[in-house]
């Protein structure tokens, strides 16, 4: 008499519908991680990955990351979305911070803030529809000297008048010049 | 090992309790209850409502009763003006994030968050801040999620992935933003929830319910009679449960004014579902047989409980062919209404209408599933009502429960066997199922009646049994974690069973997510319940004269003048249904 159970899993469907989603670096470290005890504590760990891979976390990565890891998927977006640190939307090419610490606000930061809003046409946490930037507030950089400051990716600028950061974003424009026309051409 | 016994005062009271107690724990042991929201006897401590804050001697910050393990000396305040005043204002502050719709709520009355308002002497609302928005997800055939009367106790999160195993809950956000829902808050109906329910069971408000069913049930009711002929089937466990809606004592057998009520309320023809579980165990006991016989395809897994079909289908799909094809005894009740009953009685079934009362949230999307339907796609069960709508129906049209007559279920699809009873418990359908098969298997007429191995509210219970010679392994499992570790077990090889029974809910349909919630003085789902429940259901099955789903003379007559032969081609065609692998598929 058999009692043995019959493979008809669809787990070989899954697997490979996962693989498609994440680069190999993160399969196999989550494949190493797997044999460990405790492998779900490495949560935290792969989604800084998938987000240094990507700048964002997808539903599809975070699925495959939930599959791959044997993490339930609930979990893994209420640990996404608790960490203010993790981007669950693609973000710009450019970050751009701007600082709204007590010194840089007294200093203007809001004109300043204000002005990027309105040549970006985008709010605090948005990103430009040619996913050149992304505009973000901060609470002080420690550069109070240079009040008001803006950060643009790991750049400091200060003192920055509005005019000033018309400026800047002007420079970063000219920088990628080519940006808009390669993804009109992959799309 | 002898525990180590601690001493303390409670409010100036000296006990001792042993070691490892929390203070919650040892307070009642004085006959002191805590308020408590977030605290569930069966999941984890969670420390999250903080209402079971104490005071203690040595400290200036207050210490919460559920989490809080006792030391030797500790001296307690449950009652002082500091600790009331700060309860007050914990749940002053839930209220002042809650809707404020008591009046019109569907658990006015039985609301755990509105009792601790009451208990605590919360008497207007003080705080006037902002309030989460968020809309209801009805997606679901089952469950109702309702985020905003949510109190991110986090209680259907802990059942959902420590008693169900299936984690579909999760809290997401931080903060005022937090929201409970499936995983990217989803809608219900794309995650990986079973419907089993047992979120409804343990939410203290009402953020977790069934969807409601009642008013289709009141317009079939009120249609001509020429028109509509409503049928109505009710499940074994509800005899056991509806009593306590209507302020019995818990384990009140109410199956005869359960029968008088319907007829008031205006069905035509009350049947018992138990008929059907019978029809079950001889087409299960078939199936087992043929199985075992051929050596294939074992174990058999139960397929009656739907919420863990679901939970085969998106965790476990390898384990489809071993499961049985038998409808559950719903269907089978509801097939055999709109076929051999409307055969009989000339009637078009298009022109009947079914009503299940089941213990279960899940049933209701059992009965929406499409396989499970008459071929032009009409259901064979049109609504299903649970414990609770119905207890609530039955008050609402004015009946006086408790003081009815006893009534008796129609024939023929009323008569039934005391097997058929158990079926609402854990292990009643292990037990039922092997009083037949057992009987089948030596040929002998009378085989054992009482399978102790199969009874008892433990989540997990396994047997050998020697009959005619051969060890038939069997297992039992209530609760879809305990099916898991065996299902596991199965796989791996570790272990070789022949039959095994898997219900999705603790203890069986008696604790299914659709029951009574318990008197406020009780925890939901408490397995003390359990047991007093099962035991209702035991002591039916002992009062009656027949025992054995193969004895049941109307079961003989059904298949000499219908059917045919159990797993013959008709039974086949109209009590066999099949499954099949869903994605998402669920973690494990």
């Amino acid at each position: 008499m058999s009692h043995a159970v019959a493979n008809t899993d669809n787990w070989e469907a899954v697997k490979a519908a996962c693989l498609e989603f994440l680069p190999e670096h993160i399969i196999r470290y989550i494949e190493q991680n797997a044999k460990t005890t405790h492998s779900e504590s490495q949560l935290i760990a792969i989604l800084h990955m998938v987000q240094s891979h990507f700048g964002y976390l997808g539903k599809d990565q975070m699925h495959s990351v939930a599959q791959l890891a044997q993490i339930p998927f609930a979990k893994v977006t209420g640990v996404a979305t608790f960490y203010h640190y993790f981007r669950l939307q693609p973000r710009g090419k450019h970050i751009i911070n701007v600082c709204l610490g007590t010194a840089c606000y007294v200093k203007g930061a809001d004109k300043l803030a204000a002005r990027l809003m309105d040549q970006l046409g985008i709010q605090f946490g948005e990103t430009t529809k040619d996913k050149l930037f992304s505009l973000e507030s901060t609470r002080c950089l420690g550069t109070c000297g240079l009040a008001p400051v803006i950060m643009v990716d790991d750049q400091i600028y200060g003192p920055v008048s509005p005019a000033e950061a018309s400026l800047i974003l002007e420079k970063y424009l000219k920088k990628n010049k080519g940006h808009k026309t390669a993804e009109a051409s992959k799309g | 090992m002898i525990d180590k016994m601690i001493n303390l005062t409670i409010d100036g009271e000296p006990l001792q309790v042993p070691a490892g107690t929390t203070l919650l724990k040892a307070a009642e042991k004085l006959g002191i209850n805590i308020p408590r929201l977030c605290y569930h006897p069966n999941l984890s401590i969670e420390g999250a409502c903080r209402v079971c804050v104490t005071q203690v001697k040595g400290f200036n910050h207050f210490l919460t009763a559920c989490s809080q393990e006792v030391w030797e000396g500790m001296e307690v305040q449950t009652n002082s003006p500091e600790i009331r005043q700060a309860r007050r204002d914990i749940v002053e502050l839930l209220l002042d994030n809650h809707p404020r719709d008591c009046q019109t709520c569907e658990r006015d009355g039985n609301c755990e968050l509105q009792k601790q308002a009451y208990r605590l002497g919360v008497r207007e609302r003080i705080f006037n801040g902002a309030r989460k928005r968020i809309p209801v997800d009805d997606s679901g055939q089952s469950v109702i999620r309702t985020p905003e009367k949510c109190i991110l106790c986090g209680r259907c999160v802990r059942v959902c992935s420590q008693v169900q195993g299936v984690s579909n809950l999760s809290q997401h956000g931080r903060g005022f933003h937090t929201v409970v829902g499936p995983a990217n808050l989803a809608n219900m109906d794309d995650s990986v929830c079973i419907q089993c329910g047992q979120c409804v069971a343990v939410c203290p408000t009402a953020a977790f319910l069934e969807k409601d069913h009642t008013e289709r049930v009141w317009e079939a009711l009120a249609m001509p009679r020429d028109i509509k002929h409503v049928v109505v089937q009710v499940a074994p466990a509800i005899r056991a449960t509806l009593g306590e809606a209507f302020g019995l004592p818990m384990g009140t057998p109410v199956t005869g004014k359960l029968v008088t009520a319907l007829r008031r309320m205006g069905f035509d023809e009350v049947f018992d579902t138990n008929f059907s579980a019978d029809l079950t165990i001889i087409e299960e006991a078939t199936e087992f047989l043929s199985r075992v016989q051929k050596g294939e395809n074992l174990p058999l897994l139960t397929s009656c409980s739907p919420g863990w079909v679901n939970f085969l289908e998106k965790f476990y799909p390898e384990m489809i062919k071993h499961t049985s094809t038998c409808k559950s005894p719903m269907q089978m009740m509801s097939t055999l209404i709109k076929t051999y009953y409307a055969e009989k009685k000339g009637l078009d079934p298009k022109d009947i209408y079914v009503v299940a009362i089941m213990p279960c949230v899940a049933k209701k999307f059992e009965a929406s599933r499409p396989e499970q339907a008459m071929d032009d796609g009409i259901p064979y069960t049109d609504a299903v009502l649970t414990t609770r709508e119905l207890a609530w129906m039955i008050k609402s049209y004015g009946i006086d429960f408790v003081n009815l007559a006893n009534g008796e279920f129609d024939r023929p699809m009323g008569i039934s066997s005391g097997a058929a009873d158990i079926f609402g418990t854990t292990g009643g359908v292990m037990e039922a199922a092997l009083r037949t098969a057992v009987v089948k298997l030596t040929g002998e007429e009378l085989g054992p009646l009482v399978f102790e191995e199969t009874r008892g509210v433990t989540g997990l219970k396994e047997a050998t049994l020697r009959v005619n010679g051969m060890d038939i392994n069997i297992a039992v499992s209530n609760g879809l974690t305990n099916a898991k570790h065996l299902l596991e077990a199965v796989k791996k090889g570790e272990k070789q069973y022949h039959l095994i029974e898997i219900m999705a809910c603790p203890g069986g349909c008696i604790m299914g997510g659709g029951q009574p919630y318990p008197p406020l003085d009780h925890d939901p789902l408490a397995p003390e319940t359990a047991r007093i429940r099962a035991k209702a259901l035991y002591d039916i099955d002992a009062g009656k004269q027949l025992r054995r789903s193969h004895e049941n003379p109307a079961i003989e007559h059904l298949y000499a003048e219908f059917l045919g032969e159990p797993n013959g081609e008709k039974a086949h065609k109209l009590l066999h249904t099949h499954y099949e692998a869903r994605m998402p598929r669920g973690i494990r």
